[in-house]
């Protein structure tokens, strides 16, 4: 039931090749229409059940010497710690929004690594609901934390950088305000959903035509050599972007916090 | 053949966001090239520079799946 993903793919059973299209995101494990709670669903769950149990195993006995599980989660915390928090937010605040980076960076590597570890094979952000989530989380978070700082009319007034001109500091108000309310988050979700579902069905694609050829000729069938060697390819460079867009998304959300508890702008 | 040309449209519109992030890449590139020690003070400067580039491709994507 959880493999139908794999089972979805168009295999064109007639003549015609039908290449995938975003109905090979729609899939339904229980119930159907709106309300139906989709394998996307199960796999988001399921992801924080993993990451939670190898998050508490590799924490649990740690020394000060360290075991070698315990030497390579460091390394990764203190990538998200180091690389994506301090770097962006500066040493003065960022040790606060480590939590949430760390949380942030690990789910969406697992999650957008769903897309190519079988039996998964499917992205889960890769349906525009769980980008906007992430999406609204950081939103809400960047936002809270730059008001809490400056109030609200200092938050907007901190949006203008100093030494401007007056006539054209309400231009530069109206366009920065369209930047932290539309622009921002709109990118944030959308381009990790894009990269997500562009990815997915660009491997899809080269299965399914792989799996086409079989159907035709000889030469086809010897095309279909190529085909599936070029959706292994994909494969590979798909696990390279999902694990970029995981750290571009971290690393966004992290200088949007930057930008929202900056000293000066 | 049917298809639309909003596809090609979109296949024409990454174009920019391709030179954008060529040239980004090659920044850093030269970057670190003059100056190994700033590797780590260029890198998500790099990285950034080529998520903002590339939403733009996204944005097309998007608009191509609402156009059809």
């Amino acid at each position: 039931m959880i493999l139908a993903s794999a089972q979805q793919l168009p295999m064109a059973s007639g003549d015609e090749f039908v290449a995938p299209g975003s109905e090979i995101f729609w899939l339904p494990f229980i119930g159907e229409g709106d309300w139906a709670i989709t394998e996307q669903m199960i796999w988001g769950g399921v992801s924080v059940i993993l990451i939670c149990a190898a998050l508490i195993m590799l924490t649990r006995n740690v020394s000060i010497v360290p075991s070698k599980g315990q030497f390579l989660f460091e390394g990764f915390y203190n990538f998200a710690r180091n690389s994506i928090a301090r770097d962006m937010i500066g040493s003065k605040h960022f040790m606060r929004f480590v939590p949430f980076l760390f949380a942030l960076f690990t789910l969406l590597l697992v999650n957008n690594w769903f897309g190519i570890l079988p039996p998964v094979m499917n992205p889960t952000y890769g349906r525009i609901g769980f980008p906007i989530a992430a999406a609204l989380v950081v939103y809400v978070i960047y936002h809270w934390v730059g008001i809490k700082r400056y109030g609200i009319k200092g938050y907007f007034a901190h949006m203008v950088p100093d030494g401007l001109p007056g006539w054209i500091k309400p231009a530069i108000l109206v366009l920065e305000v369209i930047t932290y309310f539309i622009t921002r988050p709109l990118t944030l979700a959308l381009r990790l959903f894009g990269n997500m579902f562009a990815g997915h069905i660009l491997i899809v694609l080269f299965v399914s035509a792989a799996a086409y050829f079989l159907t035709q000729g000889v030469v086809f069938k010897l095309l279909a050599i190529p085909t599936f060697a070029m959706a292994g390819v994909m494969w590979l460079f798909e696990a390279l972007i999902q694990a970029l867009q995981a750290y571009v998304f971290t690393l966004l959300a992290a200088s949007y916090i930057a930008g929202a508890v900056a000293e000066d702008h | 053949m049917t298809g639309t040309i909003s596809l090609v449209g979109y296949g024409l519109a990454t174009i920019g966001p391709a030179i954008a992030v060529g040239l980004i890449f090659a920044a850093y590139i030269n970057g670190v090239a003059r100056q190994p020690e700033a590797r780590p003070l260029l890198q998500p400067i790099a990285i950034l520079g080529f998520a903002l580039a590339e939403a733009l491709a996204i944005f097309g994507l998007v608009l191509f799946f609402i156009n059809n």
